[in-house]
């Protein structure tokens, strides 16, 4: 991880080529993650591949409810020359969850948005094959939200189960 | 291919990229849409892949995964931290300990809780020994793949082995909820560094006859060398890691680059291939065997004493003996049963070596018992994407040994 | 070469120790006899009524149902299909340890047209649950299918939106807990759906506790005002699984 003067440095670096890309910094525990703005998501990764962090090993979709925007998305990135890590965090609302995608600079984070959008309903704008990935082709509803029961089979105990469903009436 | 049937079977196939026309094959050649179902044997699970066939090379393949998805992430936030490890276990359903590794070391890293050095050790021992057993079926099942059917009772034969040693410290076989935060669950019995000792003395023999059956094989050879290069780079912009990515000339190893757990203690060597092709990802995978073993040994050598969990009461359970006369303890014993351990709020995301890649595990917690995200970066899952661009131009039995070779663990990818 | 034989005293001190045939019964003077017999039947030498009191002894009737599913029993074609994690436990039945082969399953066939029994190795999800009735559909009669595993049996350890249990939408006959079962467990349920094919099955609660041939008989009235009930609200009537 870069220690939080280094991280703070990137940030300015960042924020003086685009005065709205870097919304803040987090420096937590020896993690470095770095707040950007949607829109600027693309130019904030390309410039940290620059620096050196060449290498997008993930991009986890997280649900902050009920801090508002809800939807948050990191991209954990890793520079294997200096052996170090940083992350870049964007968050969307779920009113309007779109994002451009990074698949042109990283070919490798096609999957990974796919399963973003499956979870969390996150639309990435220029994605090759915005599909769901992991839920059947036809499902409705974003699993992975906060808000999205988690489901399963009620467990039958003396008292509900007149109502399930194998009872012989 | 004519689209004059737009039913909604031709509407999804679209999303193919490749076709005729574009290429200016004209009327003669015809493409096929071969469905490699979810039941298939030669799939390592259910994976289904739509191959576009033109005779028998194949010119695009799309892997369609999601059949055995089960949540394992939406559950998990329901449970308490300790409950979880059951669940994320079961993900990379042949890296057991891996999986569990991944997620205990981002809960410590939010915790900021210290493992004693033979917890460390201890874990070293057990994710070595399920490098080795993982490896073991996937020379198994990929020699299987190939044609060469004794190999997988060989194989599996060794595995028993290793899955006996298991269950002697831990209790089951597989899913062991060996690892917990802070340390592992229990010490080893006695006897247990006495069979593991005698195993690594075994190990190498039979990697050796292993090797003898099918490293000069004129088959294997035939069927693997030179096949499904991917260069480096491009590995590299797809996010490709672990054994394949050494198999292409880059050393890449978080053991080595990132140690963790103590890895740094012990002297291994990391293998590296030249190509890049499947003779190199079975060749480097075969060399891990033995690196593997020499880990265990030098483990096994300077096993420190001491606590085999943090002391820390508010993270692990007393010893029970405590539990008989100490208040402290009894408070503590029931706030961790009923309740959990709470972690304080913070986002942590912890890289491990597992035999396929990295993999990782992002832990975002809220103040509470129960993680508000668990997300794994499983290895398999990136490496899926890159099976298309290896098989392009190759045959429907080089696609077939490139899926071995590639080791995909359809739980991690789906989880 | 002339064989002294002499006949042994009368029994030790233990007649009940397992594995010795006390000589004082008549199975082991008739197991001597049978033993000429069989010698001379070989040489050639049995004639006339001995010749035919061997065949008889050593022919074994039975019904021809009884001989089939035998036979069926210990001939089963499972089909290669593993899901998940007890895919990884189900290899290893058929690894050298717990050998499937020991029961004449070693014979996997990959087409489901050619294999009689499905083994539900691992967690069924949304997606794949069309998939496997599908290839349950797909298999001829006679067909058994064994649920390996919690996963599929309940839905386990995960219960959650992604899955659901292999007997929502098939009929098992035997489930085999465990997460995942061990390969020996895996084979007592193999052995029980032996059992069940071969209709030796002894698990029902009249045999074991020794009340078989109780059953109540009833009346002809009350069968006939039973079965307009149930046709009253079955829409499928007893026997009929055409429909499932």
């Amino acid at each position: 991880m870069p220690d939080a003067t280094g991280l703070e440095l990137i940030a300015h670096e960042l924020r003086d080529a685009n005065a709205d890309a870097i919304l803040g910094t987090e420096f937590q525990r020896r993690r470095a993650v770095l707040l950007a703005a949607p829109d600027h998501v693309p130019t904030v990764i390309k410039a940290l591949m620059d620096k050196g962090y060449t290498f997008v090993t993930s991009v986890h979709g997280v649900d902050y409810y009920p801090e508002e925007p809800r939807l948050g998305v990191l991209y954990e990135l890793l520079d294997m020359r200096a052996v170090d890590r940083i992350s870049v965090k964007a968050r969307v609302s779920t009113e309007d969850p779109r994002m451009p995608t990074i698949v042109d600079l990283f070919p490798g984070a096609e999957w990974p948005e796919r399963e973003v959008y499956d979870m969390f309903g996150v639309v990435f704008e220029g994605h090759p094959d915005m599909r769901r990935i992991l839920m059947p082709e036809d499902f409705e509803g974003f699993p992975q939200r906060r808000d999205f029961p988690t489901g399963g089979e009620p467990v039958l105990f003396t008292y509900n189960e007149e109502n399930s469903y194998g009872k012989y009436q | 291919m004519t689209t004059v049937d737009a039913s909604d079977y031709r509407k999804r196939e679209e999303s193919i990229s490749y076709s005729a026309e574009s290429a200016g094959m004209g009327e003669t050649h015809e493409l096929l849409t071969l469905n490699i179902g979810p039941h298939h044997p030669a799939t390592h699970g259910v994976l289904r892949l739509l191959a576009t066939l033109e005779g028998e090379v194949v010119r695009d393949v799309k892997p369609i995964v999601g059949y055995v998805h089960t949540g394992i992430e939406k559950t998990c936030e329901d449970k308490a931290y300790w409950k979880v490890i059951p669940c994320i276990e079961r993900m990379d359903y042949l890296s057991y300990y891996f999986n569990a590794m991944a997620f205990c070391g981002a809960v410590e890293d939010l915790l900021d809780v210290e493992v004693p050095p033979r917890a460390q050790y201890l874990r070293v021992i057990h994710l070595e020994l399920n490098r080795i057993a993982s490896h073991l079926l996937w020379l198994g099942t990929s020699a299987l793949d190939l044609g060469a059917i004794s190999m997988f009772w060989y194989c599996l034969r060794e595995r028993e082995t290793v899955l006996d040693l298991f269950e002697m410290s831990s209790g089951q076989r597989m899913h062991t909820r060996y690892f917990q935060v802070g340390g592992v669950i229990e010490d080893i019995p006695r006897g247990f560094a006495a069979k593991v000792r005698q195993f690594c003395k075994e190990m190498p023999t039979r990697a050796d006859q292993y090797a003898d059956l099918l490293q000069k094989n004129q088959i294997v050879f035939e069927r693997l060398h030179e096949t499904c290069l991917l260069d480096e780079q491009t590995l590299l912009s797809l996010g490709v890691t672990g054994p394949l990515l050494r198999a292409a000339g880059n050393p890449w190893d978080l053991r080595k680059a990132a140690p963790y757990s103590s890895y740094d203690h012990f002297d291994f060597k990391i293998p590296v291939g030249t190509v890049g092709d499947n003779y190199d990802r079975y060749r480097v995978r075969q060399a891990e065997l033995y690196e593997s073993t020499k880990i265990i040994e030098q483990a096994l050598e300077g096993l420190p004493e001491g606590p085999h969990i943090t002391t820390d009461r508010k993270v692990a359970l007393p010893p029970r003996h405590e539990l008989a006369t100490s208040m402290e303890a009894l408070i503590h014993h029931f706030k961790l049963v009923t309740e959990g351990f709470r972690v304080p709020p913070g986002e942590a995301y912890h890289a491990i070596e597992g035999p396929r890649g990295e993999l990782g595990c992002f832990v975002r917690s809220d103040g509470s018992s129960k993680p508000a995200r668990v997300h794994m970066r499983d290895p398999s899952f990136t490496h899926m994407q890159a099976l298309a661009p290896m098989v392009k131009d190759s045959y429907v039995a080089d696609l077939i040994a490139t899926l071995a070779m590639l080791d995909p663990i359809l739980g991690g990818i789906d989880r | 070469m002339e064989i002294k034989r002499e006949v042994l005293g009368p029994a030790r001190s233990n007649p009940s120790s397992p594995g010795r045939p006390d000589p004082r019964s008549p199975a082991a003077s008739d197991f001597r006899a049978r033993q000429l017999m069989a010698r001379d039947l070989l040489r050639g030498d049995l004639e006339g009524e001995a010749l035919e009191r061997y065949v008889q002894e050593s022919v074994l009737t039975t019904t021809v149902e009884k001989a089939v599913s035998w036979a069926r029993g210990n001939s089963f074609f499972p089909l290669t299909f593993g899901l998940a994690c007890c895919a990884m436990e189900w290899m290893h039945v058929i690894a050298s340890r717990v050998d499937l082969g020991r029961f004449g399953w070693e014979a996997s066939r990959a087409s489901p047209r050619q294999a009689d029994l499905i083994i539900l190795s691992g967690r069924v999800s949304v997606k794949m649950a069309p998939v496997v009735r599908r290839i349950w559909d797909q298999m001829l009669e006679p067909k058994y299918a064994i649920s390996m595993g919690a996963c599929c049996s309940s839905t386990g350890v995960f219960n959650n939106y992604a899955l659901v249990a292999s007997d929502k939408f098939m009929p098992i006959d035997v489930h085999v807990p465990g997460c995942p079962p061990r390969p020996e467990a895996v084979a007592h349920g193999i052995i029980r759906l032996r059992e069940k094919v071969q209709n030796t099955d002894k698990s029902g609660w009249r045999e074991r506790y020794d009340a078989v041939g109780t059953e109540e008989v009833l009346s002809e009235e009350t069968i006939a005002a039973q079965s307009a009930a149930d046709a009253a609200i079955n829409v499928f009537p007893g026997g009929d699984t055409a429909g499932a």
